[in-house]
């Protein structure tokens, strides 16, 4: 009998948060300005539930990491030299647009059918991984639609914490309302869970393990199916920066009790 | 024609609750705005009837409800089951429900079964021309955008705090049940409880009128060349507990507390306010020992007036991210505010 788990974690490009963002329109509907030329990473909720499905993985042996992934082939390739030293998966990418003005809807499908084609990929073992929410569009809804889509109606989102018991059940702690987690066990795989941090730190780079998923993200690269990834029936009316920004007054000099005595004014207006 | 269906949960103790609430509001003046298009409520609980009653005279065409044991809970499998059937039910055009955990886990696989569309975390929902119109942010709060679909049935999910709740007299709803065949597979999950920080790790108060940050300087060496190890966490817990904020955090002060580097211990990754964080809603923000950068920022957009405290007068938040930045050691500071607010 087969062991371990199918582990298919779903992510792809944003560009870095360290970086201006400017809306611009362009004929396609709103994107970004130089978005080309924006530095690319792994979506940050995305990268938890990919070092959670390494974690996963190396605890339990005879288990398998893909990494499934949407978004233009060079932004692809620039993100793998950041994440492919980390932990050891199998990349299947994609090649189409990816940014926040694409539609959930349209990535999900594409992500569905790309799981649908792993050869080999066995749903009594599957879990199906991904941040609970992008860092781009921030809707949280590519997920769900790809649980539905493969028949997954277990479905948890805003994840910290994953257990499998010996015994094939499993719990979960889904981030809720108020700083509080809700509990919940399930009878077994299949599942799909939208990751928020978790509990895993950020692996070091490995060089051997670099290597070792070189040699699949190359070839998985240069066969990335284009796909076209649009946002068709949306009309945007407008996208813009927000307007306000303050005239920030900076109080220098003043005593601790004085600035105290100020602060706990403004508190009780 | 379009048939407005305002979906939400009823609480364990047969209310509404104020996400709820706003979001009835919002789906009433939509559907007013639509040429008086129907608004049908559709609620979801163990009993709803007691609910029903508490916005019976809202105006709502028909009152809908999923009730039973099976869907007390908050789980995916027959909160989507209870939703799909309520939408078809209804022959519901436009679906508005709260973004709450509950219905956010939920209404995109909800939308995907109808064959529609969804729009998550809008912050307002208005109608131009006949045509209603969503905002809602992108990358993370960084830019919002106003917009419109073409596709039917429609799914927005509305963020709370974003409009006011409904307040109206209670009556006698004509409560219609909706039935729903559970297959035994949307049972598989079991829902065992909740667990909340110990009371005196409870920082997060989500309708706290202040947000309190407290960033990495509090645990970085002082003007003396020492950590405050002691004194940094008593001078935040003090100040939480007499003056009721809820705490934030950055990034840094948070992967701190993780790797064990306890200087703030209550400090976990749910108080993260930011890019990767949450994007709290409080009239009031203090920040301090906190850089203010980019990707915390974000976290404030829906915070209005915003003070500082930091040492660094050229910090990030000098930069037109904040009202006032006193720059000043947030220790002396602090140490005076808990006297005066524990005065009070
Ligand atoms: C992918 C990604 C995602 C990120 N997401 C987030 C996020 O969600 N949230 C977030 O917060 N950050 C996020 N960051 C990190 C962010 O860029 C900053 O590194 C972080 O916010 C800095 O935290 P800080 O201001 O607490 O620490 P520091 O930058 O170390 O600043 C400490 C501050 O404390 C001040 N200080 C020290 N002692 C005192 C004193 N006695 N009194 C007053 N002031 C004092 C110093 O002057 C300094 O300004 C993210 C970064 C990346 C790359």
């Amino acid at each position: 009998m087969s062991t371990g788990y199918h582990i298919v974690v779903c992510g792809s490009v944003v560009p870095d948060p360290l970086q201006t963002l400017e809306p611009i329109a362009s004929p396609a509907g709103p994107a970004l300005k130089n978005e080309l030329m924006l530095p690319a990473i792994l979506d940050p909720w995305a990268s938890h539930s990919l070092y959670e499905a390494a974690h996963l993985a190396k605890q339990n042996p005879g288990s398998k990491v893909w990494l499934v992934s949407l978004g233009p082939k060079a932004k692809l390739q620039q993100m793998m030299m950041n994440i492919a030293q980390k932990v050891p998966f199998e990349l299947v990418a994609l090649d189409g647009l990816a940014g926040g003005f694409t539609e959930a809807f349209e990535v999900a499908f594409a992500l569905s059918d790309a799981i649908q084609a792993i050869p080999g990929l066995d749903r009594s073992r599957l879990l199906v991984f991904g941040g609970w929410e992008s860092a781009s569009r921030g809707a949280g809804a590519t997920l769900q639609i790809i649980g539905e889509r493969l028949g997954i109606s277990d479905q948890f989102q805003g994840v910290d914490q994953l257990t499998l018991n010996p015994d094939g059940t499993l719990q979960v702690l889904e981030r809720i309302e108020g700083g509080k987690h809700q509990v919940s066990t399930c009878a077994g795989l299949p599942i799909l869970i939208g990751w928020a941090t978790g509990n895993l730190r950020e692996p070091p780079n490995n060089p051997q393990i670099g290597m070792a998923n070189m040699r699949t993200v190359m070839p998985a690269l240069q066969r990335a199916k284009p796909v076209k990834i649009g946002a068709e029936g949306v009309t945007y009316a407008s996208v813009t920066l927000p307007k306000q920004r303050r005239e920030t007054k900076v109080v220098k000099s003043m005593s601790p009790d004085d600035i105290a005595k100020e602060i706990a004014t403004w508190i009780n207006q | 024609m379009e048939t407005v269906l305002f979906l939400t949960s009823v609480e364990p103790d047969g209310t509404l609750a104020k996400p709820a609430l706003e979001t009835l509001n919002a789906a009433l003046s939509l559907a007013a705005g639509l040429d008086n298009a129907p608004l049908i409520v559709g609620l979801v609980g163990d009993a709803a009837q007691s609910a029903a009653n508490t916005i019976a005279t809202c105006g709502a065409a028909t009152f809908l409800a999923v009730t039973g044991g099976d869907f007390t809970s908050s789980r995916y499998a027959t909160d989507a089951a209870a939703a799909e059937a309520l939408a078809k039910a209804a022959h519901a055009t436009v679906i508005i429900a709260p973004a709450t955990s509950r219905w956010s886990r939920v209404m995109a696989g909800v939308a995907c079964r109808l064959g529609g569309r969804i729009d998550t975390h809008a912050t307002a929902i208005t109608v131009t021309s006949g045509v209603p119109l969503i905002t809602r942010w992108y990358y993370r709060q960084r830019m919002v955008a106003t917009q419109h679909r073409a596709q039917r049935p429609w799914v927005i999910t509305l963020d709370p705090g974003c409009a006011e709740p409904w307040n109206g007299s209670a009556g006698i709803a004509q409560l219609e049940s909706v039935t729903v065949n559970l297959p035994a597979t949307a049972k598989r999950t079991t829902v065992v409880g909740l667990q909340s920080p110990a009371a005196d790790a409870q920082t997060i108060r989500p309708d706290a009128k202040l947000l309190f940050v407290a960033g990495a300087g509090w645990t970085k060496k002082q003007a003396d060349g020492q950590i405050h190890a002691e004194e940094a966490p008593k001078l935040i817990l003090d100040f939480l507990k007499s003056s009721q904020a809820s705490l934030g955090g950055t990034k840094s002060v948070v992967d701190l507390s993780g790797e064990g580097e306890a200087v703030l211990p209550f400090m976990t990754h749910l108080n993260q306010v930011g890019q990767t964080g949450a994007t709290p809603r409080h009239a009031k923000g203090l920040a301090t020992c906190c850089h203010g950068e980019e990707p915390h920022v974000v976290g404030w957009r829906f915070v209005n007036e915003r003070r500082v405290i930091n040492t660094d007068p050229n910090c990030s938040w000098t930069r037109g991210k904040a009202d006032v930045v006193y720059v000043a050691d947030a220790f002396a500071v602090m140490r005076k505010l808990n006297e005066r607010v524990a005065k009070k």
